[in-house]
């Protein structure tokens, strides 16, 4: 059980505050709400980058971390398709310095054309570092474009295309700050060793003052239903073929998401998995084969992808693979297989609350999805799946015309 | 009218008393020492199991990770199926890693389950018995992930620049090729499994929510084994490759080059290591790094560039490692070489020190947060056979350490000539 408190200030930041007086430490966590799929097509991977200038000084204050390594503190941030989070550890005696850099980032950014500059360059260069640069690389570019035709998942949150990335200009990045990063649109969360006083207080102080903008009001265009198999192909320099397929499945807040997230763990979630069973170990058709869905706010995809082993043909392993997908929609699971990925999540959660940052992003992870209050009631909410609702699921997603499969082909 | 141009005040972390809660010792019938760390708000445990059966023993390549990972491929009772279904029924994970001089086997469970699943992990070190199949399965899987692997410039990288630095038949320098998966056997397999697990040398550290009957459970479990206390350690002749500097096309068609900068380095017990911890950070050891803020912040070259000591038992290496565009690759050795430069000649100045020395403290602090971070500061002390007066004297030394020996120390190690170096596209 996470305790926790909230309260809103005048100008529409939220504030949860949730005290842990074993660490010496305090965690800042401010999580605004725009991702990716906020973005303009023609300008993609957009959020990302201005995640990045977010650390290139405001509007009072020159560079964000030189004053939070002075006050012995950490700080990282990641965006998504769907969110932009900002983190920073330090320690308790000195969360001021915390609520001074990130209030005034929120107040207004410097907006130094020499930080765009030099951060478009960083940005290509992690850009072709992850998805260039590698083998598979291009993927899951791919393969968002086959599965959604109209929601803005379509893209990468790095972006489309580098282009896109080295054509932004300083009016974007004002636009886009005065549109998204203000106070209604933002989550604050302060954890560690800290009372709900003193968060009240210097939230006041330093986040009181910021003018509340508009609410940015979201109206992204929903993805219709597939409503035939899509498939392509691609050949690459890679050494090995590869498979990918994926499935559209329910939005988060949906009650399916829970049983989807354990048929996931029921196809690939290690070593005694089906998946891993029968076509790595049993059949030997896949060197690796890996099942994952996007957890993603709006309806999302799961995924398969396998790697073949070499001399296999594309159609026996893509053949063996249904046929595993078609035993659980006709058979579906036993109690004691269902019993095993319950555990398995009822472990890994508490595993993921051990550490004081992990809380405090969930905690604001929740809390933009419409209720905190799931950091206490998910484990409730996997423990009432059922048998028979994983059957149905399974039913539903593995639709051949629900799915997108990419043939990925080896050159050499 | 809230002044925001002004900073809060803060309390230098080099104020804060920084203390590494100590560990409790138990010794098992077999001699086996087992470190624990009591400690947390959530009912989960980790328990790493340390053998020193990694490659530095193997008598041919591949060996050594080869049996680590087969450990959890069949025992007499159990097929390797059964082990994974045990182990994820209760929500537990079992993982293997091998490293030079050591293996391990480390377990996380929630405490309520340790007990079901200690049983098993004594099957995997006492009575595994590596089947001929699941041998020829790891052997295919693990060349076609090389293959992939070898097509990363990084990958490739990482390889070359320790071959470079200790020699290719250096346990840190050697790396696996296809054909030496294809080589192994079985019969390698149960031998060094025999020596190195069987009748190896064990050390456990455990952390997190103990249970009250933990020695006991551990004694019933292991103590009757044939362990052997202590460390076992070879030393192999280090032979460096004789050119310094190279260029390797990997992909014709890459954007990137991946470029590491490397030289030996002495080990934790030498009296520079302490201090080349806070030269380091300075260089190219966190994000506001000379490395970081001029190739990265300033000129755009990298995602990131990093500087590090390797964390080796025996010799070491300092490293500095970043993957640039392929049009600034050249650009950016030239930038790391000016940076060690104006470490050798000019003083770093108090402000970035102080900032430094902060930076460095609070990221201890927040180490110490947890029991598994708690018990990982305890492993790197025993397996490096030193005390805790290690950690206070290196506390000491970040906060104290002054800007002349820190010159000083570039001009013993930072001198361009005693550097491999590497770019591979």
């Amino acid at each position: 059980m996470i305790q926790y408190e909230k309260f809103t200030l005048d100008n529409g930041l939220r504030v949860l505050v949730h005290t842990d007086t074993s660490t010496p430490m305090a965690v800042v966590n401010v999580i605004y709400d725009v991702g990716a799929k906020d973005e303009n097509p023609e300008k993609t991977g957009f959020a990302h980058l201005f995640e990045h200038l977010m650390f290139g000084g405001s509007i009072n204050i020159p560079t964000y971390d030189e004053p939070l390594q002075v006050a012995g503190g950490e700080n990282n941030a990641f965006t998504t398709n769907d969110l932009t989070n900002y983190y920073c550890q330090l320690p308790a005696e000195n969360i001021e310095t915390a609520f001074w850099l990130e209030s005034d980032r929120m107040l207004s950014l410097a907006f130094d054309a020499k930080s765009l500059d030099v951060q478009r360059k960083v940005v290509c260069e992690e850009f072709k570092e992850h998805y260039i640069n590698k083998p598979y690389g291009d993927v899951w570019h791919k393969m968002r474009e086959l599965a959604y035709s109209k929601h803005p998942y379509r893209w990468m949150t790095i972006g489309k295309e580098l282009k896109h990335v080295e054509d932004a200009t300083l009016q974007d990045v004002k636009d886009f700050f005065y549109k998204h990063y203000t106070p209604a649109n933002a989550i604050l969360v302060v954890a560690g060793n800290i009372t709900t006083e003193a968060v009240k207080a210097l939230a006041e102080k330093w986040f009181g003052p910021i003018p509340s903008g508009t609410k940015y009001i979201r109206n992204l265009p929903v993805e219709p239903p597939q409503t035939a198999p899509r498939t392509a192909e691609v050949k690459a320099n890679v050494p090995i073929d590869a498979l990918y397929k994926c499935w559209h499945i329910c939005s988060r807040l949906d009650d399916r998401y829970y049983v989807t997230d354990l048929i996931t763990e029921i196809l690939s979630g290690g070593g005694s998995s089906r998946l891993f069973q029968a076509l790595v170990k049993e059949k030997q058709l896949f060197s690796n084969i890996e099942c994952s869905h996007s957890g993603s706010t709006d309806a999302g995809l799961l995924s398969i992808e396998g790697k073949l082993v070499k001399g296999v043909q594309m159609k026996d392993a893509e053949a063996a693979l249904m046929e595993e997908i078609y035993t659980l929609q006709q058979k579906g699971i036993t109690e004691k297989e269902l019993q095993k990925v319950k555990n398995k999540t009822e472990s890994s959660l508490a595993f993921e609350d051990m550490s004081v940052m992990s809380r405090a992003t969930n905690l604001a992870m929740y809390e933009l999805l419409g209720d905190a209050e799931l950091i206490n009631t998910e484990l409730n909410k996997y423990q009432a799946v059922t048998t028979e609702e994983l059957l149905n699921e399974s039913k539903a997603i593995f639709n051949e015309n629900n799915c997108s499969t990419l043939y990925y082909y080896s050159n050499n | 009218m809230l002044n925001r141009t002004t900073p809060p005040y803060i309390k230098d972390a080099i104020e804060f008393d920084l203390q590494l809660k100590p560990y409790e010792k138990m010794v098992l019938d077999n001699g086996v020492e087992v470190y624990a760390i009591d400690a947390g708000a959530q009912d989960v445990l980790q328990m790493e199991m340390i053998f020193y059966a990694g490659n530095s023993f193997e008598k041919n390549n591949a060996v050594a990770a080869a049996t680590s990972y087969m450990l959890k491929n069949g025992t007499s009772t159990k097929t390797a199926f059964e082990l994974n279904e045990h182990f994820e029924y209760y929500g537990a994970y079992c993982n293997r890693t091998c490293k030079h001089e050591t293996a391990s086997l480390t377990l996380h469970t929630l405490t309520k389950h340790l007990s079901a699943v200690l049983p098993v992990v004594t099957e995997m070190i006492a009575d595994s018995i590596f089947p001929e199949q699941e041998l020829a399965i790891y052997k295919q899987n693990s060349k076609q992930k090389l293959s992939v692997n070898l097509q990363k410039c990084d990958f490739v990288a990482n390889r070359l620049i320790d071959a470079y630095v200790f020699g290719e038949d250096h346990p840190y320098g050697k790396y696996i090729a296809a054909a030496d998966y294809d080589a192994l056997t079985t019969a390698q397999l149960k031998e060094h499994f025999n020596q190195y697990y069987l009748n190896g040398h064990c050390v456990i550290f455990v952390a997190g929510k103990l249970p009250f009957n933990l020695f006991d459970l551990l004694n019933t479990q292991f103590g009757k084994l044939s362990l052997k206390p202590g460390a076992l350690l070879v030393t192999k002749t280090i032979v460096p490759a004789p050119a310094k500097k190279y260029r390797v096309t990997n992909d014709a068609e890459g954007v990137q080059g991946a470029i590491r900068i490397a030289r030996d380095f002495p080990n934790r017990h030498h009296p520079d290591f302490m201090k080349m911890m806070v030269l380091n950070t300075v260089f190219g050891g966190f994000f506001g790094s000379r490395l970081m803020s001029n190739i990265r912040e300033d000129k755009g070259y990298t995602y990131g560039i990093h500087s590090y000591v390797q964390n080796h038992l025996q010799d070491s290496a300092l490293l500095i490692s970043t993957e640039a565009g392929k049009d600034v690759a050249e650009a950016t050795v030239e930038e790391v070489y000016k940076e060690m430069a104006i470490l050798r000649e000019e003083l770093i100045d108090e402000e970035e020190l102080l900032l430094v020395r902060n930076y460095l403290i609070g990221s201890i602090l927040g180490d110490l947060d947890g029991p598994f971070h708690i018990i990982g500061r305890w492993k790197n002390i025993v397996l490096n056979n030193l005390d805790e007066q290690y950690f206070y004297d290196s506390v000491k030394m970040i906060k104290t350490i002054p800007a002349e020996a820190l010159r000083e120390l570039a001009n013993k190690y930072l001198q361009p000539e005693a550097f491999y170096e590497l770019v591979v596209i």
